[in-house]
């Protein structure tokens, strides 16, 4: 299993846009990819899931993956994050 | 063959097929089915259906309307796929063994529910989006068509109960000739759309939903305020010749694009137009407009889920000072409220909304929608012409108050080195009886006054302009309410200022030779109806029209004074 922590640095969260994105790469994955916040667990690939955690500016998140293309997916999701300037 | 007779809302004659943008039935009963594996795969076919729908939709959003709307239609298909809702439903419908409606219904009810009871305004929000989704693959279970209006790709008449501004935002201009709506009057919503996309509207039919079935042959005459419904090939060759005439008017009224606005002895007054959003400029321009008189901001507030930042604003009214070359733009602030509602701003239903907290009630409560927006006006203004004007100013208080947030945001500005123009006019709409009862002093302070009748004749007579039973009171041309334009006319004529009208009354053909005589300086109406105006006024003497202003005055009813002006301009 594959995991991070990041730290959200987008002042609007992980809302809307972002996490449409987010869920959509997650998508494209085989692995069993999860969000987690505030000891909350969800599927990355929901996004109902990801928006009921709230994320805000300054929240710490770390998302973890299972499966055979973990490291891909999280890469994948690392870079997102950073592009978009949403976490670090 | 039927015919309807509603209000006309917007000039001209359309004749297309019908296109209804009515909600379907969406109604059924839960069930116990025998075959879960069968009620699965139904359901997931659905799903495909939806979701093919849903990317056409996208796409053609994505072209029309820009990837700001497209975006939408992408997270509702996010939501569509979503494994944690899809999941639980095919889970449902197989230990439960129940129809795929009911699994569907009631597990999206119970997200909607937790949705909606989250503290963040964002996400109650999303409780909209799964309504939505769970709509359109229920539609598909039931086999029953959703209307998506940003799919019309032929020449419709689009017939609806009304039209919200939301609708209007995803209809393609190019194919929509025409409205028709059960109800609604001049100054509703879907009338002042209609006019400002420039194209011939009857609402207020009372029954349009009920006789017009998608793809019946329609015709909508604005200039009566008929609608006729599969007529005779007669009548719509007919109507043709009526089409044409109208448009060869528009031919001659159109040689006065160029030209300014005098009445017959020669006294000059300006004829600007009413806009909701820079598109409308297209049509000021095509018909002559001397200014906008009234640039209606809460279009840029309507149709989203969140508010327009200052950046978006501020290119707007870059935009619409930049298309206007220097001529004068009235911008109405904020006017939001009341009936005008912003879902994301969650604010309480009450009571009497007309009277309620709205425009700037709300702006000088909630001041950082009303600083956002004054800092992007401040930052176009070196871009034209801008005169600003509050909306709904009850009290100096008010106003005084408006002005100090105004020019708090402008010394900021300018201290973090920004242009600001320097000739900002700063005025208010008449539109609330103690304003124009109070002109006079209202008058040493403000830059001018924009009179806005659709409102001050509603609070004037005491009667709702959205309740048709009281509508026979919606009387511009009574004594009273032309005593109250006078006193502002005269109130600002006396401080040196200029007064002018942003309501329907001032593009109406009775109201024209009053209000010239009464000494409007600024008549803001509906692009459409510029050049007739100016046609009008051409022939009108000033003087006379005074003597007749004079003269109704003093009469008793409206139809005394209707019949005065007719005798006059005959």
């Amino acid at each position: 299993m594959a995991e991070k922590q990041f730290k959200v640095i987008a002042d609007t969260g992980i809302h809307a846009r972002p996490a449409t994105l987010l869920v959509q790469t997650a998508s494209k994955f085989d692995s069993e990819i999860n969000l987690e916040y505030k000891g909350k667990k969800v599927n990355l690939k929901s996004i109902m899931g990801v928006m009921s955690l709230g994320i805000g500016q300054g929240a710490d998140i770390s998302i973890s993956a299972e499966g055979s293309d973990n490291e891909e997916a999280l890469r994948s999701l690392e870079e997102l994050l950073k592009k978009e300037g949403l976490a670090e | 063959m039927t015919f309807l007779q509603g209000i006309a809302a917007s000039n001209g004659i359309a004749i297309a097929k019908a296109y209804r943008l009515v909600e379907p039935n969406l109604s059924f009963e839960k069930q116990t089915i025998e075959d879960a594996e069968s009620e699965v795969s139904r359901f997931k076919e659905a799903i495909e259906k939806s979701k093919a729908e849903l990317e056409a939709i996208r796409d053609r959003a994505q072209v029309e309307l820009g990837a700001d709307k497209a975006a939408i239609f992408e997270a509702h298909l996010l939501v569509l796929t979503d494994p944690e809702l899809n999941g639980p439903i095919e889970d449902k419908i197989k230990s439960e063994k129940v129809n795929a409606e009911a699994a569907l219904k009631d597990t999206a009810d119970m997200f909607v529910m937790m949705f909606e009871q989250m503290d963040n305004e964002y996400m109650k929000e999303r409780a909209a989006d799964i309504r939505d989704v769970t709509k359109r693959i229920l539609s598909h279970l039931l086999g029953v068509q959703l209307v998506n209006p940003s799919m019309i790709a032929e020449e419709v008449i689009i017939v609806a109960e009304d039209l919200t501004p939301s609708d209007t935002a995803q209809l393609n201009r190019q194919y929509v000739l025409g409205f028709t709506t059960d109800i609604g009057g001049r100054t509703s919503h879907s009338a002042i759309m209609a006019r400002s996309m420039e194209i011939p509207a009857v609402v207020g039919t009372k029954s349009a939903t009920e006789d017009i079935n998608n793809g019946d042959l329609v015709i909508v005459d604005g200039l009566k305020g008929e609608v006729h419904i599969n007529p005779t090939p007669e009548l719509v060759e007919e109507y043709r010749n009526i089409h044409q005439q109208y448009e060869a008017q528009k031919t001659e009224w159109a040689k006065l694009v160029n030209e300014k606005t005098v009445s017959a002895d020669d006294h000059h007054v300006e004829l600007a137009a009413n806009i909701g959003t820079p598109k409308d400029l297209k049509g000021v321009i095509e018909n002559g407009g001397e200014g906008v008189g009234l640039y209606r901001t809460e279009f840029l507030y309507m149709g989203r889920d969140q508010l327009p930042t200052e950046e978006e604003q501020y290119e707007a009214y870059k935009a619409v000072l930049e298309g206007m070359n220097g001529k004068p733009v009235v911008v109405r602030t904020l006017d939001i409220g009341g009936d005008k509602e912003l879902p994301y701003l969650q604010l309480p239903k009450e009571l009497n909304p007309f009277l309620g907290f709205r425009a700037i009630r709300l702006c000088l409560e909630e001041q950082d929608i009303f600083r956002t927006q004054l800092r992007a006006l401040l930052r176009a203004s070196s871009y034209g012409n801008l005169k600003v004007m509050f909306p709904m100013i009850a009290t100096l208080d008010e106003f005084r108050e408006a002005k100090a947030i105004l020019e708090d945001e402008k010394q900021k500005l300018i201290s973090a080195g920004q242009k600001v123009s320097d000739s900002i006019e700063l005025g208010i709409m008449v539109e609330i009886p103690s304003t124009a009862v109070l002109a006079d002093q209202f008058a040493k302070e403000v830059d001018f006054f924009s009179i806005g009748t659709n409102d001050l004749i509603q609070y004037t007579m005491a009667a709702d302009r959205m309740n048709q039973r009281v509508s026979y009171l919606y009387q511009p041309y009574s004594p009273s309410i032309l005593r109250l334009v006078k006193m502002v006319i005269d109130a600002a004529h006396a401080e040196g200022k200029w007064a002018g009208m942003c309501g329907e009354m001032a593009g109406d053909e009775t109201a024209i030779p009053l209000l010239i005589g009464l000494g409007l300086d600024e008549f803001s109406m509906s692009a459409t109806s510029i050049l007739k105006a100016r046609s009008q006024i051409k022939k009108l003497s000033k003087a006379e029209m005074e003597k007749l202003a004079t003269q109704v005055l003093n009469m008793q009813t409206t139809s005394q004074v209707i019949e005065a002006v007719n005798a006059a301009t005959k």
